[in-house]
Order: C-alpha cells, then sequence, then structure tokens
C-alpha cells in the first residue's frame, strides 16, 4: 500500500485553487449517468448528497436512522469557527488555520487545514442562505462569540443549537433534492459492507433494517460519511446508534485508518450516576468562562461542598494553569480532572466528578447574569441530577467526545481504495491529535459543500460514464459473506447480552486507553479485548432474526465491529511512544506533567492496512511536513 | 374555480370557511341577544322591534336570514367533514389505550358535541318561535306574549339554559380558534388564557338564558296581547287568519289557559 | 423503586397488538426513562425473550428519535422534555406506567413502540426549504435580519420533527410540525421568495399524507419537547389565506422551435 496524499505543489495559500482548476471535470450532459452512493446524512453527508445531486449526479442516500435529519451533528451545542473577522479582532484565514494545526498538536496535514479554514468562510454564507438562524445582534448583524479558549471571537452560533440548525439546513437541501428526484433516500438502511471490484469501490451491502433484507446497491463512487466512533467506549456523548461498522468494514475491504488512537475527551460532562447508565451528557464547555473547578484538599473528603471552607480547597486548574487557570484546553482539562479524582478526592457518590462552581460568579454578577448565559444548561443539568447549579456547585467529568482518527484520506478525501471517498469525523484528516471547539461542523460542512464536489470529479472523469455492473460477482458475494455473518451471530446463543458486551469492552478502553495510556496498560488491553473478542463470538446471546425489524442484531453487529476497532485503537496507542493532542502516554510527559512531543521520531500520520483477522495490523507512515508553520510545544501556564 | 375548489378541500381552508361563518353567527347571536333584552322594558317595545324586523327591514331580512342559513350549513358541513377526517387520521381501534389530556379545554373537547346540540337547539327554536310550528296558536306578532308562554313550561326553560350552558362553551373555544385559525390574533404566551372570549361566552349565554329564567321564575309576566304593533298591521293580520287558519282560533284559548297558570 | 410497566407489544406492522405487563424490582430514580427500557431489555433478552423495540439515538433531547406515549401523555408528564430526558425521579415507587406509540394513520406502528414518520419528511419535501443551491451564496452579512426575527424563527426552527405534536393531537394533526417550519423560513428574510408558494405545497402534503386538521385545542404545544407555540398555526393560516388569496397561475414554458 502506498500512501500518496496528493497534496498539490506551490504555495500554501494557492493550494487549492490551483487544484480546483488542475481536477478534470465531468462534462454536465453526462453528470447524470454517474451514480454516488453516500452513507450517512450528518453534516458532512447531507451536504454532501445535496450538492452532489444539484451538479447533476445521481444520489443514494442511505442512513440507518428513520429521517435524515436524526444524525448526531444535531446534538452539537457550541457553534461553528469560521475566519470571517466580523469582529475586526484580527482573525484571518491564516490564522484560523494556525490555530486548529497548533491546537492538532502539529499531527494534521497542512494543506488540509488552510484549505478548511478557506472554506469556513463559505460555510456561513452558505448557512444563512439556506435560512440557518444563527444569532443576530440589534443591527441584523451576525453576532460571535470566543470558545474553547480561542483569542479571536470567530464563533458563530444558534442558541446552544448549531449542530441541530446547520444539519437541518442541510436536510432541507437534501429534501429539496429528494423532492426533485436527484437523491433516493433510503432511510433505516445500515451499510454492512463495502463492495469492491477490481481493486475499486462500486458499491455496498446493506440491511433494511425495518425488513430486515440483506441488499446490495452499486455507485461509480461510495462515499462514507458515517461519523466517529467514540463509541468504542460504551460511554461517550455520541448517540446510542453511532457506530464504526460502516469505516470498519471498509477498513477491512482495504482501507487504512489513520491514528485510530487520536480521541477527545471532553471536559465537562455529566458524570456517571450509576451502572444503569447509557450514555453521558455534554455540558457545554463556554461553562468554563465563569465557573471555577475544584475538588476538596483531602482525600474521601465526603462532606456536602458548602460544608468544605474555602482554605480546604484546591482549585487545581488555577494553581497549575495561573494564566488560563480554568479555561486550559480540553485534553488539559480532562486529564487533570482523572488526576485528582485517582488520588481519591473525586466527589459525587461514584468520586468520578470534580465540582464547577458558580457561586463566586453569582456573587459577582449576580443570578441573573448567570441565568441569562446558562439558563438553559442549568436547567439541563438539574433535569438531569436534581440538582440546582445555582446553589449546589456542579458536578463534571471527562467523557469521550470526538475521534480525530478515521479512515485515512488523500488531498481528494479518497481512502486508499479508489472511489471510497470519507467525509466528516470518519476521516482522519483535518484536526491532527487534538480538535479545537466548534471546528467539527466545520470540517463536515467543508468536506461536503465544498471540497467533494469538486474533487469527486476527478476521479469520476476517469470512468466511462456507463453504468456500474450490479450483477458483478463481489456483490454476491459481499451479501452473502453479510449475512453468514448475522446468522453466526444469531446461532452463537450463549450466555450474555450485546450490551454487556460493549461495556466491557468500554471499561477496558476507558481505563488503559482513555485520557492516560502506558505501555503496560495497553499491551494489557489488547489480550483483554482479544479475550473478548474471543468471548463474544461463542457466549453472545442475541435475540432476533435477520429478515425482521431486530434491534438486538444491530447492536451485535456494532460491537462486534467496536471489539475490533477496540484492538487496533490500543495498538496504534502503544505505538506512538510520545504524547500528543488528545493521545497522553504517560512515560512521556514533562517534568511537570505536560505532554512531550516527539517531532523527530512521530511526526506522521499512522495509516493502519487490514491483514486478516488473526494477523498484526500493517502500519505504513505519511511523514507530515509543515513548510509554512514552526513546530512549537503547547503552553498554558 | 379550482382555487376554490382547492381551497375547500384543504383542511386550513375548511377552517376558514368555519371561522368566517362561524364569526358571521358570533355577530348573529350578539345582535338577537340584545334585542331579546328588550323584553325587560316593555311589551310594546319588543313586539315592537319584531314588527320593525319583520316590515321595515322587510325583503333585507329575507336577505340576512340567508347569509345565517348559509353560514350554517357551511359551518356544518366543514365541521361534518373535517370530523371524519379526524376520525380517518385516527381510526377508532388504532387508538391509545390511555389517553390523558394536558391542556385542552373541556369548551374544545365537547366542541362537536356542542355543536350538534346547538344545531338541534336552533331548529327547535325555528319551529318554536319563527315559524310557530310548535305552537301555531301563538300570535305572528305578539312576540312578548309567544316568549312569556314559551317560557312558562318547564322543559322549554331547562332546554334553552341547556342550549345556551352549549352556546358558552362553543363560543369560548370557536370565537377564540376562529380569530387564531384567520391569523388575527396576536401571539399569546398562555393560550388558555382569553379573557376578552370569556367575557364574551359568558355575557351571551347569560344574556339569552335571562330570558327564559326570568319568565319561569315570573320576573316577566304576561301583557295585554298585542302592544305596540300598529292597528293597521294587526288588521291585516287578523284578516289572513280568519282567511287562512281557521283551526288556528280553536287551539289558541287552550294554550293561553295553560299559560296563565 | 418498583414500577409496573404496560407496554403495546406489535410484533409487526400487520400484527395484532396489545399491551403486556412488566415489573421491574430495582428502577433507580436517577435512571433516565430509556435507561429504566435498557434495564427491561436486558432482563428480556436473559430470560431469552423478544426485547421491546423501540426508537432513540441521542438521549439528549435534540435528535427526535425518541417517542413513548407515556401515562396518555406524548414524552410523559414533564414539560418541554422528551422521553430520552425524562428521568425515573418524575414518578413514585410502586407506579403503573403505561407506554403506548404514536399513534396515527399517517405513522404506521412497524414494531412495538416503532413507528415510520416519514410523513414528517415528506411535508418537509413539499417545500419546507429555500432552493439555496451550494455556491451561489452572498455574503452571510449582507442580508441584515432583525434580532427579534432571527429569535422568531429560531424558535420555531427548534422543532426536532419527533411527531408529539401528533400524537397528542385528539385530531392527530401535523399543523404544529407544519407551521413551525413555515414560521421559521417566513420570519428571515432569505425565506420570502417562496414563502406563498411554500404555504401551499406543504399544506397539501400534510392533507395527502392523511394527518387531521387542528382544533386549537393546544394539546401539541403542551407535548412539544421544545415548546414550540401554536401561535404559529395562526401564522401558516395566515401566510396560507394571503396566499390563496394573491396567487397567480404559474406561467407555461413554451419552448421555441
Amino acid at each position: 500500500m502506498e500512501l500518496n496524499s496528493k497534496v498539490p505543489a506551490g504555495p500554501l495559500a494557492g493550494k487549492w485553487d490551483k487544484h480546483k482548476f488542475d481536477v478534470k471535470l465531468v462534462n454536465p450532459a453526462n453528470k447524470r449517468k454517474y451514480e454516488v452512493i453516500v452513507v450517512g446524512a450528518g453534516l458532512a453527508g447531507a451536504s454532501a448528497a445535496a450538492t452532489l445531486s444539484e451538479l447533476g449526479y445521481r444520489v443514494k442516500c442511505f442512513v440507518y436512522h428513520d429521517s435524515p435529519r436524526r444524525a448526531h451533528s444535531i446534538a452539537a451545542q457550541g457553534g461553528i469557527n469560521a475566519a470571517k473577522n466580523y469582529q475586526n479582532d484580527g482573525d484571518s484565514i491564516h490564522r484560523l488555520f494556525y490555530d486548529t494545526i497548533k491546537g492538532g498538536d502539529f499531527r494534521a496535514r497542512e494543506a488540509n487545514v488552510y484549505r478548511l479554514a478557506q472554506n469556513s468562510v463559505s460555510i456561513i454564507d452558505q448557512a444563512v442562505a439556506q435560512g440557518v438562524p444563527f444569532a443576530r445582534e440589534y443591527g441584523g448583524l451576525l453576532s460571535n462569540r470566543s470558545f474553547g479558549g480561542a483569542q479571536v471571537s470567530r464563533t458563530f452560533y444558534a442558541r446552544g443549537q448549531t449542530g441541530q440548525q446547520l444539519l437541518l439546513g442541510a436536510y432541507a437541501q437534501l429534501e429539496k433534492e429528494i423532492a426533485r428526484g436527484g437523491v433516493e433516500m433510503f432511510n433505516q438502511y445500515e451499510m454492512l459492507d463495502l463492495v469492491v471490484v477490481d481493486g475499486h469501490a462500486r458499491g455496498i451491502v446493506a440491511r433494511n433494517l425495518v425488513t430486515g433484507a440483506i441488499e446490495t446497491y452499486a455507485a461509480h463512487a461510495v462515499l462514507l460519511a458515517t461519523g466517529g466512533y467514540g463509541n468504542v467506549f460504551y460511554l461517550s456523548t455520541n448517540a446510542k446508534h453511532s457506530n464504526a461498522t460502516a469505516i470498519w468494514r471498509a477498513y477491512k475491504r482495504g482501507a487504512a485508518f489513520g491514528n485510530p488512537c487520536y480521541t477527545q475527551i471532553h471536559p465537562t460532562c455529566i458524570p456517571v450516576s450509576g451502572d444503569h447508565q447509557s450514555k453521558l451528557t455534554l455540558m457545554s464547555e463556554s461553562l468554563r468562562n465563569d465557573g471555577r473547578v475544584w475538588v476538596p484538599k483531602k482525600q474521601g473528603d465526603k462532606r456536602a461542598p458548602g460544608q468544605i471552607p474555602e482554605d480546604e480547597r484546591d482549585y487545581y486548574l488555577e494553581r497549575r494553569y495561573p494564566s488560563f487557570g480554568n479555561l486550559a484546553p480540553r485534553d488539559i482539562s480532562s486529564r487533570s480532572a482523572k488526576y485528582v479524582c485517582d488520588e481519591g478526592r473525586g466527589v459525587g457518590d461514584t468520586g468520578l466528578g470534580v465540582y464547577l462552581d458558580f457561586s463566586d460568579a453569582i456573587k459577582r454578577l449576580g443570578k441573573k447574569t448567570i441565568a441569562e448565559r446558562y439558563g438553559n444548561l442549568f436547567e439541563m443539568y438539574q433535569r438531569i441530577t436534581d440538582e440546582d447549579p445555582y446553589e449546589v456547585p456542579m458536578r463534571i467529568y471527562p467523557a469521550v467526545h470526538y475521534t480525530m482518527g478515521g479512515l485515512w484520506v488523500d488531498y481528494n478525501l479518497m481512502s486508499t481504495v479508489p472511489g471510497c471517498f470519507v467525509l466528516g469525523e470518519a476521516n482522519f484528516s483535518d484536526h491532527g491529535a487534538n480538535r479545537l471547539g466548534a471546528s467539527a461542523l466545520m470540517q463536515g460542512l467543508s468536506d461536503g459543500y465544498f471540497v467533494i464536489p469538486y474533487t469527486i470529479g476527478d476521479y469520476l472523469a476517469g470512468l466511462k460514464p456507463q453504468p456500474v455492473d450490479a450483477a458483478a460477482p463481489e456483490f454476491r458475494a459481499a451479501a452473502d459473506e453479510t449475512r453468514a455473518r448475522l446468522q453466526k451471530l444469531l446461532s452463537i446463543k450463549g450466555k450474555r447480552t450485546p450490551t454487556s458486551f460493549h461495556r466491557q469492552l468500554g471499561k477496558i478502553m476507558w481505563d488503559k486507553c482513555g485520557m492516560a495510556r502506558n505501555r503496560a496498560g495497553l499491551a494489557e488491553a489488547i489480550t483483554e479485548i482479544r479475550a473478548l473478542r474471543e468471548e463474544f463470538w461463542t457466549n453472545v446471546n442475541v435475540i432476533g432474526e435477520v429478515g425482521s425489524l431486530s434491534q438486538q442484531l444491530e447492536i451485535a453487529a456494532r460491537v462486534a465491529d467496536f471489539i475490533e476497532l477496540g484492538e487496533l485503537m490500543c495498538r496504534d496507542a502503544l505505538h506512538r511512544e510520545e504524547s500528543c493532542g488528545g493521545h497522553f502516554r504517560e512515560e512521556y510527559q514533562t517534568e511537570d506533567g505536560e505532554a512531550l512531543r516527539n517531532d523527530d521520531a512521530f511526526a506522521y500520520v499512522a495509516a493502519w492496512e487490514y491483514a486478516g483477522d488473526q494477523a498484526e495490523p500493517r502500519l505504513h507512515k505519511e511523514p507530515l511536513e509543515y513548510e509554512n508553520v514552526k513546530l512549537s510545544t503547547r503552553s498554558y501556564k | 374555480m379550482q382555487l376554490v375548489r382547492n381551497f375547500w378541500q384543504s383542511q386550513i381552508g375548511k377552517k376558514v370557511v368555519m371561522a368566517v361563518t362561524g364569526l358571521i353567527l358570533v355577530g348573529f347571536v350578539v345582535g338577537h341577544m340584545v334585542g331579546n333584552l328588550q323584553v325587560f322594558q316593555s311589551a310594546a317595545k319588543l313586539n315592537a322591534y319584531g314588527y320593525f324586523l319583520k316590515h321595515t327591514v322587510g325583503g333585507a331580512l329575507w336577505a340576512v336570514r340567508g347569509v345565517l342559513l348559509a353560514s350554517v350549513i357551511l359551518h356544518v358541513v366543514a365541521a361534518v367533514q373535517l370530523t371524519r377526517q379526524k376520525q380517518a387520521a385516527r381510526p377508532s381501534g388504532q387508538g391509545y389505550q390511555k389517553y390523558e389530556p394536558q391542556i385542552s379545554t373541556f369548551a374544545s373537547r365537547t366542541i362537536r358535541w356542542g355543536g350538534f346540540l346547538l344545531l338541534a337547539f336552533i331548529v327547535f327554536h325555528i319551529l318554536h318561535f319563527t315559524t310557530l310550528t310548535i305552537y301555531p296558536d301563538y300570535s305572528p306578532t305578539d312576540v312578548y306574549n309567544n316568549v312569556v308562554k314559551g317560557f312558562q313550561i318547564p322543559w322549554v326553560t331547562a332546554f334553552y339554559v341547556l342550549a345556551m350552558g352549549a352556546l358558552a362553551l362553543h363560543l369560548f373555544h370557536g370565537a377564540w380558534s376562529s380569530l387564531r385559525t384567520l391569523g388575527l390574533s396576536r401571539p399569546a404566551a398562555r393560550p388558555t388564557a382569553r379573557p376578552i372570549v370569556t367575557a364574551l361566552a359568558g355575557l351571551v349565554a347569560l344574556g339569552f338564558a335571562v330570558v327564559p329564567l326570568a319568565v319561569f321564575f315570573g320576573a316577566v309576566q304576561p301583557a295585554a296581547p298585542e302592544q305596540g304593533i300598529p292597528a293597521e298591521a294587526l288588521e291585516a293580520s287578523a284578516l289572513q287568519q280568519s282567511a287562512g287558519a281557521p283551526a288556528g282560533a280553536s287551539t289558541t284559548a287552550p294554550t293561553s289557559t295553560l299559560a296563565g297558570h | 423503586m418498583k414500577i409496573t410497566l404496560h407496554v403495546w407489544r406489535q410484533a409487526g406492522p400487520k400484527a395484532a397488538g396489545k399491551l403486556e405487563t412488566y415489573t421491574l424490582g430495582h428502577v433507580s430514580p436517577d435512571m433516565s426513562f430509556l435507561e429504566m427500557f435498557d434495564v427491561l431489555n436486558e432482563e428480556l433478552v436473559e430470560a431469552g425473550k423478544e426485547p421491546v423495540a423501540f426508537s432513540h439515538d441521542c438521549r439528549e433531547g435534540i435528535c427526535g428519535s425518541c417517542a413513548m406515549m407515556i401515562n396518555g401523555a406524548a414524552h410523559g408528564p414533564m414539560k418541554g422534555t422528551a422521553t430520552c430526558q425524562l428521568h425515573m425521579r418524575s414518578f413514585k415507587d410502586g407506579d403503573e406506567i403505561w407506554v403506548e406509540p404514536w399513534r396515527a394513520r399517517a405513522f404506521p406502528i412497524l414494531k412495538d413502540l416503532v413507528v415510520d414518520r416519514s410523513a414528517l419528511d415528506r411535508i418537509i419535501q413539499a417545500g419546507g426549504y429555500i432552493s439555496a443551491n451550494t455556491g451561489g451564496a452572498r455574503d452571510a452579512n449582507e442580508i441584515l435580519i432583525p434580532k427579534p426575527d432571527a429569535d422568531s424563527a429560531m424558535d420555531a426552527a427548534a422543532c426536532i420533527g419527533c411527531g408529539a405534536c401528533v400524537a397528542a393531537c385528539p385530531n392527530a394533526s401535523a399543523s404544529l410540525f407544519t407551521a413551525a417550519k413555515i414560521s421559521h423560513l417566513g420570519h428571515l428574510p432569505q425565506g420570502q421568495p417562496e414563502r406563498f408558494r411554500r404555504v401551499l405545497t406543504m399544506v397539501e402534503q400534510m392533507d395527502i399524507e392523511g394527518f387531521g386538521h387542528c382544533t386549537l385545542y393546544g394539546e401539541c404545544q403542551e407535548a412539544c419537547p421544545k415548546l414550540i407555540s401554536i401561535d404559529t398555526i395562526s401564522r401558516m393560516n395566515r401566510d396560507y389565506l394571503k396566499a390563496t388569496l394573491t396567487k397567480r397561475p404559474e406561467p407555461t414554458v413554451e419552448y421555441a422551435g
């Protein structure tokens, strides 16, 4: 396998323009002769499907939801970054590019990130044209806020529902194209395999989740926009059904997996309340603007927070990072919370939580101001925990939130399987080892609205405008394999539920491949996951049948893939002997406990190639060359 | 034409028809109610008012009646068709085993049954006081004494009062929702708070119901016949009666005696 | 807590369904309503029984997947809350809870508590969008939108498409859903060019799908997890009326040659 990033030559700022001119175009009359499959209808999938249909391609779009409006992009709260510089505070495309590269701890591809920053500007224009109700000032201009510790105000937002509004904008365009006949929509279909013919992606195997029918669909290109794989950890802020099956199946068909160990753990989530916990809920990071994070100084101090006097509290972020304090970046805040809890100073029944205290802010600004800023978040918190954050400090704990890793793609967003493109969180491309706040929405929409419409043409123009042979034996073979795999799951009839395996996998991953990792732990994790996989395939109890709506079967098939992916994540984490961004290896830290990067040995993308179920995957390296930024060490002291 | 058909076929179109006809009928009942209250002034006043409507307004009265009749028909036809649609939208047998209304008013939930009760009442009322079909011995001109006679019968009074209760509920929901259906109302934070409509429904129902109750409990007493009607009109009507309805005279007497008790 | 559940079970779209009774002995008040269903399903699977199928995904009250009629109220007893954000502390030890699917002809039941809500998508397809193909947009700040208009648009745009309005409505009407989209786009300058065309086509589709009419009961507003107001329905009706009165036949295109 050869990794060719296909980054155009020339100065950084001109690469994308040059590339847009260099790519081949498809004759407008021929566009309707090309079929494109889009899997997923989140920000990346919906925007790509709608835009490709507008261009004239025939699109088939598959989602496991009952409507394309339900993808998990909808849950993004904070906002979307764009280098508009509407606030006249010194923002620019170059600054957004630099912040993103630096925030990613210098593990992302320069050219991709620059293009992302360029496209950010058009995204806002496009979204407004669609009717996305971004927040406005009284004069009618767009409002911005600063987010996630950025030095400029470049985040556009629609209350706390920015993801929802952007997704509904893309969804509306998708529905428009469905009505026009350009997109054929397949709701409640789950992609279960990628069909590769002569080395090119030529279709998918999908299961109709209502009837259970296993069906195959052929196309000239397949776009995977299926989101991240944070649910490997069982508990995450992802939606319950978010899964890795589409990208994992593509991986097993030859698409390399880039940087699987890069996981973002968000510091401000509502802590686990008990064994029944099914998912975690994020509280917007903006809370840290006014809340102070603390734990008791004494171990096992079970007094109520109000009973703990000021001098017995440890405001550990303010203590360790005097200049950034409570606004320290996500990875640092998360790790610090883990350390104090590991020391036995965590709060709440489980001891896995820290306080986020607004009492000083309420004293200083008044309850009314705090209510105006965070009213809806406080209400959400109270609904879930039954505690009033105006009276008692919130309890928060980190949770898995985003996966920077994903299928490896070149500058055209094409994976190592020609014809298989990967968009949004499902690819590895733009965030390096850590993603900045309000950048996920930006990437999904950039890929879908403004990158793939150009780059897919370059690939399709090389194909004859003739229908894909849907009768090729590869289609039937892939469908048979899928059916056999599902039948196998049903036939085991063991003693444990699929969810119990998922929970166990999650615990292994969280303990050993979570916020802090080490060599011994990762090696153990690999052994444990292998054993878990063994047990899963001999002792899982799946109730249902292939040929009907069977939610347990859906879960089981996803868990089977999560188990395999979990192992790859540990393997990648084990091999990367440095700390960077969301990947913190305990062996590689400075004296005061900060991440220690090793640019000489690890300034590359780790792309893993599948080599068989029992064989170890093969590692390929795409070196990261920085021509425009100087690699530096992040410091938030 | 196509436009009219599309409009009628759409549920909003039908609702608009119901709202417009409903508001016409609201206007009518308010006027009717105010007219009725003249019974408390004097027999002459009320009879003169009846005479004024019939003779001075004359032909225009038929135009008004035409509009009212058309309104009632459209209102009822639209209501029946919408009810059928609603039943199809959640067929019986596919409904909830357990359903708890959260905020909808009793008035809104009973609007269809109340409507049918009102329809039955209107028919009865027209037969009772307009065409005089139920009690043909009533005088076509002596409105006052007809009213008094009518409401001395307990079940008639009871029926009228019950119907006015239904009217209050119908107005409380109908008048309010008509304006909303037409998009004329201002946005409201709490749709259950509707002071103006509450007052309207209460006053109209009370204004109507007070007449039968007043008669029944003796606050309004029979008066000398045919007060307030011009003499020539009486003569004309007497001529008509003797010529056209010989049986009429014989039934008049017993009813009058009955009413005298 | 001990909870007795009466849950609608239906094997498939055509099958007859009925309420089945289950008892859960150890329900924590901190559980969400759906987590209680997770526990029930784990118990059913362990006993070798078919678990209850139900729709859910984000469990943060925003994706609109979850849909349960709980004790006769759409999304249960708590106002402004989707089923997934309802917690068991809203119930008492020993409570009996009835759980049914959304019921409407336009929402056929697929299995147990799962219904097909694609009718709502088709209403959007009928015109619930601004035709803005990618690429032609002008600078976002060239369109000035007064803050109150942007706020009103956002209030209506908060709809999550869960269908609770239909479920709660005694007429099974989708008026609130349709009106929310019409209001969202109608409040914005970008939405004006298609405003009156949109309302005609969306309302027509709402009829075609077999939803009932609006009697302004107000049940939809009460059930809506995003508290969308029935004022939007007034707005929709007003636009519909205006659209009907001002509609001109669309010119038929004649091709030369």
